[in-house]
């Protein structure tokens, strides 16, 4: 019966417009989900929210401006690890810096955990550039085991010119520590 | 006015429609209704019915927050879900939770299943095809379907209420934005689920009427009634439906997520799994945003008719009207992060979303502007209507002045999540919609049941409403500008004061809504008689062409809109 009503040419056109419709709404869910990969994605480029950047070396020098640099961690209820950060690093700007965090899994069971990071303040992210961290690959930890685990980083230069952040001394590079979710790997 | 006049009488065969098929009748002529008219009439119910619950919860949150301390809660927690007497600890946790449950349930039903329900649902389904000249809505079986979604939608907020939510206690706390972490890991039972599920619902209903109004305006228009002859009320449902559209999938999408992350794994917003909790911000803020002027739009196209209507004169700058929406909607989906200046924004983007957020005030001074050159010069009679309609505009201007200082990022740090903010939006749209719908209902009884109501108790009834709102939210501008926080139970005695005074003015509303009922069933006794149009020459539009209450199926003959006509 609905296909014999679709023959007048209105119903046509209304079922034209609806079916038009249907798919910007589809569309729209679908831009919901892309936004995950896109969210990211923005956050890598622009160090949107404290995401700090990756780099092999600084080619752009040392300039003289002091920035002191904090470590912080932070351990889920769900890891049962003990992270120790590293002191407070202040050198000049663009200096490229090693530091270590100390970690000790605290149960007697193989345990993987994973890192997620940012720095405050946020917009700093992008000039932090990281260059050895062990934030980039799982780690897993035998029983009782401790392991030092390095961060090799620096700090761009081009921070001086950024109008946002003329009166910024300190950057905190800050770790949250999680079990891992991908128990394969 | 001599256009309308011909037009009156050109028309006039358009209500001797015979009812040639007979209709089913009672409540089969409901649950199967594919009439425009009475599916309008079943949204109204609902969100009268929907109206009254969200008052009654919003009252029991004033009862509570009338004196410091917990008074209400922890006994009622312990009467719901029933904690022994030697539980005071446990019933004293489960009434502050249940206090959060109830802000949370209150804000849900009063947008989703009131606000929602009666403008979109009730009054454009009822108006947009008589006033555009169209014999039923493009869709009459998808018409039934959007509003049979909404009664299981409201059961299942409801039933979300009365079953686990964060350990220990029950129903879903976390406001209507419903954030991660507290609706993910924060509240593991399935109260949450209940409340997705519903929004969900209530979300696939609306997308459904959305298209069904689009189709219906762009294809079934009369002929010669061309978009720029349109009338305001369809154009503002328009710019609405459009809204609906484009905004709520992405809710649906971000409860998707939430859901998958709850129940199957994921970690969209979770950062143990390289999630972020700030992207579901965005992406409910993308939503959130235009939905707040979903809820408003239709209330801009109604009291535009009603100030023509009784200043006896046609809108003042009609082509500005219509883009003024417009452009309120196009830029409406750009500035949602101006619900987030505290989440680490970088001062760049805060400083683009401010001056996106205060450009929305030149358009909608636009409006404000023409509404008061339509009234100036005219011939003005304060009928019940246009005291609703003037109200309107009154009180939206006040909500819209302290939006345009929420804007303002820096002094959005200080007033983030005060009662300055509770403040402002319910001079919007406790005060603002609102208003809007009490004016719509009172202009159109007469049309849509073809009797009267008693004019002096409904004067009265604006009265008592306008007395009583201003009295439960003017006073909280004071609380939020001294720094009370939303979404808490309790306050410090320095509070007292104004709280007190917004209690008050919650028990006078309350009697206005009382007052109301009783109107209904006087005018349901007395029975009236109204004529087509009850208002005068200045009704001008095509519904007061019909009789009051119109014919089952109106424009076997399409009415003709001749070039020269008004809108």
């Amino acid at each position: 019966m609905a296909t014999d009503t679709l023959h007048t040419p209105a119903e046509r056109r209304n079922r034209n417009v609806a079916v038009i419709l249907f798919l910007v709404a589809a569309g729209m869910v679908g831009a919901a989900y892309a936004a995950v990969p896109l969210y990211e994605l923005f956050c890598k480029v622009t160090g949107f929210g404290g995401t700090t950047r990756v780099a092999t070396d600084n080619p752009k020098g040392v300039i003289d401006r002091l920035m002191t640099t904090r470590f912080d961690s932070n351990v889920d209820a769900g890891l049962a690890w003990h992270v120790t950060p590293a002191h407070p690093v202040t050198a000049e700007i663009g200096r490229v810096e090693t530091i270590v965090y100390t970690a000790r899994n605290l149960t007697d069971e193989t345990i993987t955990g994973t890192a997620v990071f940012n720095v405050t303040p946020e917009r700093a992210g992008r000039y932090f550039n990281k260059m050895e961290c062990f934030c980039f690959t799982e780690q897993t930890l035998k029983p009782g085991e401790t392991v030092e685990m390095p961060v090799t980083f620096f700090v761009d230069p081009d921070i001086d010119k950024d109008a946002e952040l003329k009166t910024i001394h300190d950057i905190t590079l800050s770790y949250t520590f999680y079990a891992s979710k991908n128990k394969g790997s | 006015m001599a256009d309308t006049h011909a037009l009156q009488a050109h028309d006039a065969h358009g209500d001797h429609a015979h009812d040639g098929h007979g209709h089913v009748t009672g409540w089969r002529r409901y649950l199967f209704s594919t009439n425009h008219k009475d599916i309008g009439t079943l949204y109204l119910v609902f969100a009268l019915i929907s109206g009254v619950i969200g008052t009654l919860l919003s009252g029991v949150m004033r009862l509570e927050l009338q004196e410091p301390g917990i008074q209400i809660f922890h006994g009622l927690a312990s009467m719901v879900y029933g904690y022994g007497a030697g539980d005071a600890a446990a019933a004293l946790d489960a009434g502050k939770h249940m206090f959060n449950v109830f802000t949370t349930a209150h804000a849900l039903i009063m947008i989703f299943f009131m606000v929602m329900p009666a403008l979109i649902g009730g009054f454009a389904n009822w108006f947009v095809p008589l006033m555009i000249g169209a014999p039923d809505m493009a869709f009459p079986r998808m018409n039934n379907i959007s509003f049979w979604l909404l009664p299981p939608a409201l059961l299942l907020l409801i039933m979300s209420m009365f079953f686990e939510g964060p350990a220990g206690a029950h129903g879903v706390g976390g406001g209507w934005t419903i954030y991660p972490p507290f609706s993910t890991s924060g509240q593991p039972g399935p109260a949450m689920d209940f409340a997705i599920l519903s929004l969900h619902i209530a979300g696939a209903s609306s997308i459904l009427g959305a298209i069904n109004f689009i189709t219906t305006i762009f294809n079934m228009r009369a002929p010669g009634m061309t978009l720029h002859k349109m009338p305001l009320f369809p154009w503002s449902v328009l710019v609405t439906a459009f809204l609906l559209l484009l905004s709520l999938p992405v809710l649906a999408g971000g409860i998707t997520m939430l859901l998958t992350d709850r129940n199957f794994g994921t970690t969209f917003f979770d950062p143990a799994g390289g999630g972020d909790p700030v992207l579901f911000q965005h992406l409910f803020w993308f939503f959130g945003h235009p939905e707040v002027y979903i809820l408003i739009l239709p209330g801009f196209g109604i009291v535009s008719h009603i100030v023509s209507t009784f200043s006896r004169k046609p809108i003042f700058g009609y082509m500005a009207m219509v883009y003024a929406m417009i452009a309120i909607g196009g830029v409406g989906f750009i500035v949602w992060a101006h619900h987030m200046y505290t989440t680490g924004l970088s001062l760049n983007v805060q400083r683009y979303f401010v001056a996106a957020t205060m450009v929305i005030a030149v358009p909608t001074g636009v409006k404000i502007f023409s509404w008061i050159a339509t009234m100036w010069g005219g011939s003005i009679t304060f009928r019940t209507p246009m005291l609703w309609a003037l109200g309107f505009i009154f009180l939206f201007t006040v909500g819209g002045v302290t939006g345009v200082i929420l804007a303002n990022a820096g002094a959005d740090r200080a007033l983030h999540d005060t009662y300055y903010v509770v403040a402002h939006f319910h001079y919007v749209l406790s005060l603002g919609a609102v208003f809007a719908i009490f004016a719509a209902w009172y202009y159109w009884y007469p049309k849509m049941f073809g009797i009267m109501y008693n004019e002096t108790l409904a004067n009265i009834h604006f009265w008592i409403t306008f007395v009583g709102v201003n009295l439960v939210f003017f006073p909280q501008h004071f609380l939020g500008l001294s720094g009370m926080p939303r979404r808490y139970i309790d306050y410090p005695d320095a509070y007292a004061f104004w709280n007190r005074v917004s209690s008050v003015g919650y028990y006078i509303t309350f009697a206005g809504l009382l007052l109301f009922l009783f109107i209904l069933f006087l005018s349901a006794r007395q029975r009236v008689k109204a004529p087509a149009n009850p208002w005068g020459e200045g009704a001008t539009t095509l519904e007061w062409t019909l009789s009051s209450p119109p014919p089952f199926h109106q424009f076997e003959t399409l009415p003709r809109i001749d070039a020269k006509s008004d809108h």
